[in-house]
């Protein structure tokens, strides 16, 4: 059972946010740049240590980074002087854990198995965030934290890789994850639930259900029916006065 | 449809033109070497050879001083002075730079000191190092220290600064432990600008070993450059000079060897 809660006050970036992210579910955060969404997500991570209020999993407090959690990096945070194998090794590596099999089968999962001996610096964007994603998903998280995993691709890439995650995610949905995003339309597409922040000081403004079933893709979600009304009700609240959190 | 099919008849003849291209700049550089030794030696042979010389006469002198075996002594002194001081220098400044880069502390106490003795031109420390030391080997060994040693110090200590703070970040987060994080993160990413410094070492190794012969107890190759000087023996000067030179360049060509090897993923920039 997982359940991340968190508060924060008396800081300009985040003010009383706090919201829970029920057990297997995927929680979109989507909110315009500077509303302290990374911050969020590096609390959560326990990288920051909140001013005020307190992040939990599970009812325990989270003091430090967790093995019971992952993180994918918007700038992928590979290490360019390991190989591929070894980037995506190298969170169980930390754990005491040595399962090449295991590696090795998040490198075919991933596509990644011709450029297992490549250095980072030789793949394309696309590539390294797929190093980055089987690298979290390599110690079997309980929680998937991702920020803005897919915000420096290209267009075309993106989409590659949103519904990569989409199939990951539809397939084996034992994991947890907060996924941070600017993107209205990509948090549509991912998310179970969205959460939508406002900025200065980032708060929440409203949390929405997406009422999409899965297995879902991209031109599935867009032609759904409540895909528009969807789209613009984060719009209007993102935009809007800060609602009364509650 | 034309310029469809045009694309892959035109790369030939460019990637052609490009190996041709490549074939006459090494050419151009055999030209530049074959111009200036032809005109040092046209030039040389029309000189007062009390005051300058020419390439053959400095072969003649380097198979006489190579035959005597009073070449392989002098170089056998002077690469051993440069390999201790280098050695020393390495170590030395490997370290107290690690520590002037991680360490706040040790960076506010070292790092005026340490940028202010960079700078400072060794050369005038050397009689004073004489007082302090004597004349003997050790006395040449802390002079290239000296003149070596800062160079890897600074630039290991801003290689160790540079690391991408955003690495460290993915560390924790992925719950390295601080030997991991030194190993996995700080060091590698530090390498590359250790390598540096030592390749900047060894050229400033090479000028300490060169003072610190003629201005301790002569010896070596700078001995050879004092003794032949001072007797006009002008072809006898160039032929240390010319290994020294050689020294260097082979020196500099190894490190580069050696980073390669070290740092297999900086030569794999771009595609």
């Amino acid at each position: 059972m997982d359940r991340v809660g968190h508060d924060f006050g008396h800081r300009p970036v985040l003010e009383n946010v706090g919201f829970e992210v029920a057990p297997h579910e995927l929680l979109c955060v989507v909110g315009p740049s500077g509303c302290g969404k990374t911050t969020l997500l590096r609390i959560m991570a326990g990288l920051l240590e909140p001013a005020t209020g307190a992040v939990r999993v599970d009812g325990d407090l989270v003091t430090g980074p967790s093995p019971r959690s992952a993180m994918v990096f918007q700038h992928f945070g590979l290490f360019p002087w390991k190989s591929v194998r070894a980037n995506i090794a190298y969170g169980l590596a930390n754990r005491g854990r040595r399962e090449p099999e295991r590696v090795e089968s998040l490198l075919r999962t991933m596509g990644l198995q011709d450029v297992a001996d490549r250095y980072p610096r030789q793949l394309s964007g696309g590539m390294r965030q797929r190093v980055g994603l089987a690298r979290a998903l390599a110690v079997e998280p309980e929680v998937l934290l991702m920020d803005e995993p897919f915000g420096s691709l290209d267009a075309i890439t993106r989409e590659q890789l949103q519904e990569e995650l989409l199939r990951i995610w539809e397939r084996d949905a034992r994991v947890t994850g907060v996924f941070i995003t600017h993107d209205i339309d990509e948090a549509i597409l991912l998310g179970d639930r969205i959460v939508a922040l406002q900025a200065n000081p980032g708060r929440v403004a409203r949390e929405i259900e997406v009422p999409i079933p899965r297995p879902r893709t991209t031109p599935s979600v867009r032609a759904h029916p409540a895909y528009p009304e969807l789209r613009g009700e984060i719009w209007r609240s993102l935009r809007a006065a800060p609602e009364p959190v509650g | 449809m034309s310029t469809v099919s045009a694309v892959p008849t035109a790369a030939a003849p460019r990637a052609r033109r490009r190996g041709r291209r490549r074939g006459s700049l090494i050419g151009l550089r055999v030209l530049s070497v074959a111009v200036i030794l032809l005109g040092w030696e046209w030039y040389g042979r029309h000189t007062n050879p009390l005051l300058f010389t020419y390439p053959t006469a400095i072969a003649q002198a380097g198979v006489r001083l190579a035959g005597s075996g009073a070449l392989w002594k002098a170089l056998g002194q002077s690469v051993s002075v440069l390999g201790w001081g280098l050695l020393i220098s390495v170590v030395a400044g490997v370290a107290l730079g690690l520590a002037i880069g991680r360490s706040r502390v040790a960076e506010a106490l070292l790092e005026v000191p340490m940028d202010a003795l960079y700078a400072m031109p060794m050369v005038a420390l050397v009689p004073v190092i004489v007082l302090w030391v004597g004349f003997g080997p050790v006395a040449k060994v802390v002079v290239v220290v000296l003149f070596s040693v800062f160079a890897i110090l600074i630039n290991t200590a801003r290689g160790v600064k540079q690391v991408d703070p955003e690495l460290i970040e993915v560390a924790r987060s992925y719950l390295a432990h601080e030997v991991g994080l030194w190993k996995d993160v700080v060091l590698p990413s530090a390498l590359p600008y250790v390598v540096t410094g030592v390749r900047l070492a060894v050229g400033r190794a090479l000028v300490g070993v060169v003072i610190a012969e003629f201005y301790t107890s002569i010896s070596g190759l700078g001995y050879l450059i004092v003794t032949y000087a001072n007797t006009f023996q002008t072809a006898m000067v160039f032929v240390p000079v010319v290994i020294l030179m050689a020294l260097g360049v082979t020196l500099t060509w190894l490190l580069q060897l050696v980073e390669t090897r070290l740092t297999p993923w900086q030569a794999t920039e771009g595609r």
